[in-house]
């Protein structure tokens, strides 16, 4: 298993590596670029000085060459500095990253909280008419678009009903508060979008289990009914459930991108988009990279917590 | 999946005749701004007075043109990818699957924007020619399609395998096939099921991929209508007119479901062993 971490590790640097060379090479194809951008801003500037800010910037250099050095830089830990925010990309990035981080966090417990004993109900009488309700609310929730979601609940909760703010992170006359009840709407745009997903997963996971023999004998020993389903049933049913959670936090990261976007959260898919539309290369680069890299580490997790949970996985060398 | 062909032939045919019966999409009336429901428009104006029903119907058009056009593309990719890599296996194989693993580790959505970014002037792309309209159709096409063909490179892979190994197979090679009539006159053929399956569920995925790039600017650009940019503009008037908000968003959700409903009911049809699951 070790080997097997190791190399899912070293895989993930290559696909880090390559992506880095690939979205480097992109970010030369945007409108635009960083000396232009600097003689826009100051007129002061000609033509000569923008031939030796080129060459100061190593912008004169081919883009492979460039890439080069942008990695040797980063293997020092220096992400560079951020034009669009005017401060270094790490400290433009921090905050960034623990607001999504919080807004992942919350809609994922949110969803699982509501879907994971949704699926286990559903699971316990198939075909009845919670087990059809669940059915179709995950088949719809896979065809929803989650900004359209966050806009019919921006329409509902915020313009109809004005309980909740419709955007942002924190009132604008702002002694910092109210940032629980910003958070409510796009958690729950979010977390409604996966709970569909996650009880279905649930629910297929409990069924498959439910035919296998150590359920019988759990049974026949006279465990009692809720025993046998949350003792023996679930604890096995849980195992591909984590594993599905893990993967999808790919998934997760691209819904919190449009879902910050519509609701203004100050967070890194805002970040993304808007490095990448203002021209901020280091910026965008090094967030692009981090996206990548959080949806690696959980594809990662994912095989480490199937190792963790399933006995029989960890001593199969 | 009768449901979901029916709502797809019923859309397909609105989106066709739309022409005929309802406004031009972009024919402007600034007297008549959000106005409500009526005889003339029978889902009211927008912003600037456009006929809303015109509008979603022309944007179902481009929406619909554009996943059909990319999930073909990606199907075809992603079966030559499959194939070849099924077929072959070794080296080739292991190179192309890990490509695969790669390109599906990716944050779709952050990569989609880097890519809807990218000023095709710089790639040497005529400024004329980048105006079209079917340009920026085209554009969309492939940026998707770039990232969208890995299921049908797995799934054609699996299937690849475990029909390379039958006696027809075995047969086409002893009698001096080459490789590349054998992956496409005798294995292609029997593994055309899943393809469609896989084909026919990801439209509805590209669906909402394109409205989301152009909800956020970067697919179909206005004035040509899309749901996606429809609700851009919906949103700058959600405090004045929420009701604007409600059908684009509608709409994807109905034509998404009915491509899922359809891609179910198909595998069903078409690969009963997989029902018992």
């Amino acid at each position: 298993m070790t080997r097997t971490i190791a190399f899912r590790l070293l895989q993930s640097l290559a696909v880090l590596l390559v992506m880095s060379f690939v979205v480097y090479g992109l970010m030369g194809l945007m409108p635009g670029d960083p000396i232009d951008l600097m003689i826009a801003g100051d007129p002061h500037l000609s033509a000569a000085d923008a031939v030796r800010l080129k060459a100061l910037y190593g912008l004169d250099r081919p883009w492979t060459e460039r890439w080069l050095r942008w990695l040797a830089q980063l293997l020092q830990g220096e992400l560079g500095y951020s034009r669009l925010y005017a401060r270094p990309v790490v400290e433009a990035m921090g905050p960034a990253l623990l607001n999504t981080a919080l807004l992942m966090a919350a809609s994922l417990a949110v969803a699982l909280v509501v879907a994971l004993p949704l699926g286990i109900a559903a699971s316990l009488r198939p075909g009845s008419l919670l087990d059809g309700a669940v059915n179709l609310i995950a088949f719809a929730s896979v065809s929803l678009p989650v900004f359209w979601l966050g806009l019919m609940l921006i329409v509902v909760f915020a313009v109809e009903l004005a309980w909740l703010p419709a955007g942002g992170m924190a009132e604008v006359t702002g002694d910092g508060g109210g940032t629980l009840a910003h958070l409510v709407l796009p958690v729950a745009a979010l977390a409604l979008a996966g709970i569909g997903q996650y009880a279905r997963h649930m629910r297929a996971a409990m069924i498959n289990e439910a035919g296998h023999d150590y359920i019988r004998t759990a049974k026949a020993k006279g465990c009692s009914p809720a025993r046998v389903v949350l003792g023996h049933q679930l604890r096995n049913a849980l195992i591909p459930v984590t594993t599905i959670v893990a993967l999808e936090v790919g998934g997760l990261f691209s819904g919190a991108l449009i879902t910050e976007t519509v609701f203004a959260w100050p967070g890194m898919g805002r970040l993304i988009y808007d490095s990448v539309m203002g021209n901020d290369f280091n910026l965008a680069l090094s967030g692009l990279l981090l996206a990548t890299a959080m949806t690696l580490v959980g594809s990662i997790l994912a095989d480490l917590a199937y190792w963790r949970l399933d006995p029989r996985v960890r001593r199969t060398p | 999946m009768r449901a979901g062909a029916v709502i797809l032939i019923l859309l397909t045919l609105a989106a066709a005749l739309a022409p005929l019966f309802l406004p031009a999409p972009d024919a402007l009336d600034l007297a008549a701004r959000f106005a409500p429901p009526s005889l003339e428009h029978p889902f009211g104006t927008d912003e600037l007075g456009r006929d809303l029903a015109s509008r979603l119907l022309h944007g179902g058009r481009v929406s619909l043109a554009v996943a059909l056009a990319t999930a073909l593309l990606a199907a075809a990719v992603g079966t030559g990818i499959g194939l070849v890599a099924g077929y072959h296996g070794g080296l080739a194989d292991a190179a192309l699957m890990r490509l695969t693993d790669g390109v599906m580790a990716l944050p779709l959505l952050p990569l989609l924007i880097v890519l809807a970014a990218a000023d095709p002037a710089k790639l040497g792309v005529p400024s004329e020619a980048m105006d079209s309209e079917g340009f920026a159709v085209g554009r969309l096409v492939m940026i998707i399609a770039c990232v969208g063909w890995t299921t049908v490179a797995r799934l054609v892979r699996a299937a690849t395998l475990s029909v390379r190994a039958r006696d027809y197979v075995r047969a086409a090679v002893a009698m001096g096939a080459s490789p590349a009539r054998i992956m496409l006159r005798h294995i292609l053929p029997n593994i055309a099921s899943p393809i469609v399956v896989a084909t026919t569920l990801s439209v509805g995925n590209i669906i909402l991929i394109e409205s989301a790039l152009s909800f956020l600017g970067l697919g179909i650009r206005p004035p040509l209508a899309s749901w996606g940019n429809m609700l851009t503009g919906a949103m700058d008037v959600v405090w004045s007119t929420p009701a604007l908000a409600v059908w684009p968003g509608a709409a994807i959700l109905l034509t998404v479901m009915a491509f899922n409903l359809l891609g179910d009911g198909l595998q069903r049809a078409l690969d009963p062993r997989k029902d018992a699951a």
